[in-house]
């Protein structure tokens, strides 16, 4: 009996020791965090959702990699008018489709695949508009319902895009994932065969890689796309392990099931740098943490009260209990990567003694307020509860008692938007790499009435003028220098508290190679290749 | 028997309904709605939100909404999933073969070894073995699934070298038509080692799930064993001269085994529950983290219909325990 369960044993350790094989190595194994919704890359906004359509799909213009200097893709290049409403875009000649064993393209990409991609989510009687529910919650979030007015074909090659006002940030957001260029002639073939669901489900892009299989929850296969147009990839298929823990994605990492992994957890940092045979590249997120005072509450509508409170927290203490490090205190409502960031502002010093000297000379004192902390983990603050502890504390240092208070997370943006929070944890993490993407947030539109997005609810007639005028100027440096003056306005009226931005870490196999962080965190599979 | 049988199908009817009013009362009471979810951070028009949620149904009574719901699953449709905008039948039946496979693998394992355990502490009352198999089972009982599964990744996958980290087979592996059930797919598959790397990586998720059920069959056995060991009959057979495998395999364990088979019906539903973090720990692209994404993007069409189907799956399993219960025990069928 002894031997026989001897003999089982070594059979079962054996039969295991075969099921870890060595993997091919023209594949590159991605470890992702979470499934996407769908692959249709105008309907949804999640990151996870971007990641994974961004192998199959183009958008008219896109980023140079590693920056958010937005580049010309498959518009070669464009032309705006001199009131700011019209974009005129030259797409680029012999760009192909990516074929699949759904789909084989008989035509280049041409300005109805343009027009089809942007008339589905503007245009209510595109036959393709209700397909997918008729929501397209990313393109609704930037609010581009509003900002678009109409796009046209001029010639097979020539598009123009019109639109309702001025808005210069708009060759950036064209950038984003509801703006990828989907095929017409797909579209028109899933018509003809009853099958529209298909086109978020099986997805046919001009991207470096091409959709092969999606098993739900588990993993999603790509291919290089062979006619891609920017040129071949270094590897041959592209996998999405998806593994929604991040102790099992470190696990896998270091046994070699993946070979990149995105978002590891702060306290297992210390022991990825440590092995030999990974790198973890870091940089500074696009993102900010920050506070909300509500400027049509008492006291906080008394600009000494909020530059004092900008004096009392610990920012270092947040970085190093809330993030184990992995973050940098942040002194403006915009990160040092986005182009803008006004460096030469200088940081309010933390200094509760001060704080509360000045608290108590605007009559501020043995007040108790409830602090609203967030109630979900953000790649801006992994830790709501937390932080709002540690703010609590600093708070009772000048003579503030907080209650710490959250809702679900719903709820919680709900009722912030409603004004509801006098002192409160928020934040944002960027789609696109201009400012206005940032500073919108605590704009009024010169309405004097702070929208949902404006928690902190403080309006500023000077801030919404920059704003506009920040829309409406086309030239970099000209905007540059606008931004850079609503930082400091807002620096001296100190509507919120800028708290971090959290730091990005990217764990990866020594044998990846190219890889190129990317600074609006999405990640990026193209020219990436293994050693 | 037939009596029997149609009285425990009409039982279904309530409690079916009852646990779609549940599921639905308690995702509409967790405040938030789907489409703030997909919005995050960022805000709309108010109109517009109420335009967009009027497009998935939901800005009807809540009293209408349930008797559309349920008049909809009657007629076989589960509604659209908000996240995927796929059916929710479809979403539920890519992701169920993973979750059966695996809960039915660690309840054959809670079986195989829960059941000699029992018997073996039975029959060693108040031995060494006894006591390691019952603190064994009782450590086994209060483990927490997620801590468990890390630390059999750690020894196993990292330290030895033994079994894959997650997943649920290499992905050198790829079936174009499987049916979901990955031993059965990859069995069939001409791809070499395909099965034996299925095998390999339900290992540790076979027994992380598998431990409280082993432990409670344990348990359950060793109590009904050692009453039936004190019956008479069972005294008479050992004066009889029967062996004691006769003894216990046959005469006593028999009688024991009916209170464990009603035990391991209800440990289905214990299954289910714990798949959801053995699920998540082990990268198992079954229903439970499905089920849980959806809770909190507000997904009310999947949940709902998950919670149906699950509930669906787990009122099915044991009616077919009680059957079988009725068949071992005609006392059971008899009883009014």
């Amino acid at each position: 009996m002894k031997v026989r369960l001897i003999t089982a044993t070594a059979a079962l350790a054996l039969m295991m020791g075969i099921g870890a094989s060595a993997q091919a190595a023209s594949t590159i194994r991605y470890c992702s965090e979470g499934s996407p919704e769908a692959f249709g890359p105008q309907l949804f906004d999640a990151g996870t959702t971007i990641d994974a359509v961004r192998p199959i799909f183009n958008r008219l213009i896109e980023t140079k990699p590693g920056t958010t200097d937005p580049v010309a893709s498959l518009a070669e290049s464009w032309d705006v008018s001199d009131d700011g409403k019209t974009y005129t875009f030259h797409l680029r000649k012999g760009v192909k489709f990516g074929a699949t064993k759904y789909f084989k393209p008989t035509r280049e990409f041409n300005a109805d695949d343009v027009v089809f991609s942007f008339n589905r989510m503007l245009d209510k009687n595109s036959s393709y508009h209700m397909v997918g529910g008729g929501t397209y919650a990313y393109f609704e979030g930037m609010g581009m319902g509003d900002i678009m007015k109409s796009v046209e074909k001029i010639d097979e090659h020539t598009v123009k895009v019109t639109l309702n006002a001025p808005e210069a940030p708009f060759v950036s957001e064209l950038g984003m994932e509801w703006a990828s260029i989907l095929s017409k002639e797909y579209a028109d073939k899933l018509e003809k065969d009853g099958k529209k669901d298909q086109i978020d489900q099986m997805p046919v892009g001009t991207g470096p890689f091409t959709f092969v299989s999606y098993e739900k929850d588990a993993v999603i296969r790509y291919q290089a796309n062979p006619d891609y147009w920017r040129g071949k990839q270094k590897i041959k298929n592209l996998v999405f392990a998806i593994t929604k823990d991040p102790k099992t994605r470190m696990a896998k990492l270091m046994k070699g099931e993946c070979d990149i992994y995105p978002y590891p957890a702060p306290a297992d940092l210390a022991a990825l740098k440590a092995n030999p045979k990974l790198t973890v590249m870091e940089s500074e997120g696009p993102n900010l943490a920050y506070f909300i005072m509500n400027n049509k509450m008492k006291p906080w509508d008394n600009k000494i009260v909020r530059q004092a409170m900008n004096m009392v927290f610990n920012k270092e203490a947040i970085v190093k209990a809330v993030f184990l490090g992995g973050a940098k205190v942040a002194k403006n409502p915009l990160p040092p990567t986005v182009w803008g960031y006004d460096d030469s502002v200088q940081p309010y010093p933390y200094d509760p003694a001060k704080a509360k000297e000045m608290l108590e000379s605007q009559g501020v004192k043995d007040l108790t307020v409830d602090l609203w902390y967030q109630p979900v983990s953000r790649p801006y603050n992994l830790d709501g509860k937390k932080m709002g502890e540690l703010m609590q504390a600093d708070l009772a240092k000048v003579g503030i008692t907080a209650n710490l208070k959250t809702y679900d997370w719903a709820e919680y943006l709900k009722r912030m938007h409603a004004g509801e929070a006098p002192l409160g944890q928020i934040g944002w993490g960027a789609d696109i790499g201009d400012p206005d993407n940032f500073l919108y947030f605590h704009g009024c539109g010169g309405t004097g009435n702070p929208p949902g997005q404006n928690n902190e609810k403080w309006c500023n007639n000077e801030y919404d003028a920059l704003l506009k005028q920040g829309k409406e100027t086309s030239d970099q440096a000209k905007r540059t220098e606008i931004y850079k003056k609503a930082q400091q306005l807002m620096h001296e009226e100190a509507p919120i508290v800028p708290i971090v931005h959290s730091l990005t870490f990217m764990p990866m196999s020594k044998k990846v190679d190219g890889y190129v962080l990317d600074p609006l965190g999405i990640h990026n599979f193209e020219n990436v290749g293994l050693k | 028997m037939i009596r029997f049988v149609i009285q425990r199908l009409l039982l279904i009817i309530p409690t079916f309904l009852g646990a779609a009013l549940l599921s639905f009362v308690l995702i509409h009471a967790i405040p938030g709605d789907p489409v703030q979810m997909l919005l995050g951070e960022k805000v709309i028009d108010p109109t517009r939100h109420q335009e967009l949620l009027a497009q998935i149904g939901l800005d009807k009574p809540l009293p209408v909404q349930f008797v559309n719901y349920i008049w909809h699953v009657l007629q076989g449709d589960f509604g659209t999933s908000v996240q995927s905008k796929n059916s929710v039948l479809v979403d539920f039946f890519a992701l169920f073969p993973a979750t059966l496979e695996l809960a039915f693998c660690a309840m054959v394992f809670a079986v195989l070894f829960g059941i000699p355990a029992g018997v073996l502490a039975a029959q060693r009352r108040g031995s060494v073995y006894d006591h390691t198999i019952m603190g064994a089972a009782l450590t086994g009982y209060s483990m927490p699934i997620f801590w468990w599964g890390l630390l059999l990744i750690l020894l196993f996958s990292l330290k030895l070298d033994l079994t894959p980290v997650s997943g649920r087979i290499d992905l050198d592996y790829y079936f174009d038509e499987g049916t979901g059930f990955m031993l059965w797919d990859s069995f069939w598959s001409d791809q070499e080692g395909a099965f034996t790397s299925a095998v390999s990586h339900l290992i540790l998720p076979t027994i992380v799930l598998g431990t409280i059920p082993l432990a409670v069959i344990a348990r359950m056995t060793r109590s009904a064993m050692l009453e039936v060991l004190g019956e008479d009959y069972v005294r008479t057979a050992r004066a009889k001269g029967l062996s004691g495998f006769r003894v216990v395999g046959i005469h006593a364990l028999r009688n024991a085994l009916i209170p464990v088979v009603t035990v391991i019906g209800l440990q289905v539903g214990t299954l289910m529950g714990g798949a959801i973090l053995t699920e998540n720990i082990f990268s198992w692209p079954g229903i439970g983290s499905w089920l849980v994404n959806s809770i909190y993007q507000r997904d009310y069409p999947s949940v709902q219909g998950g919670v149906l189907l699950i509930a669906g799956f787990v009122i099915l399993v044991n009616l077919s325990v009680d059957l079988i219960y009725g068949l071992l025990n005609p006392r059971i069928r008899g009883r009014r």
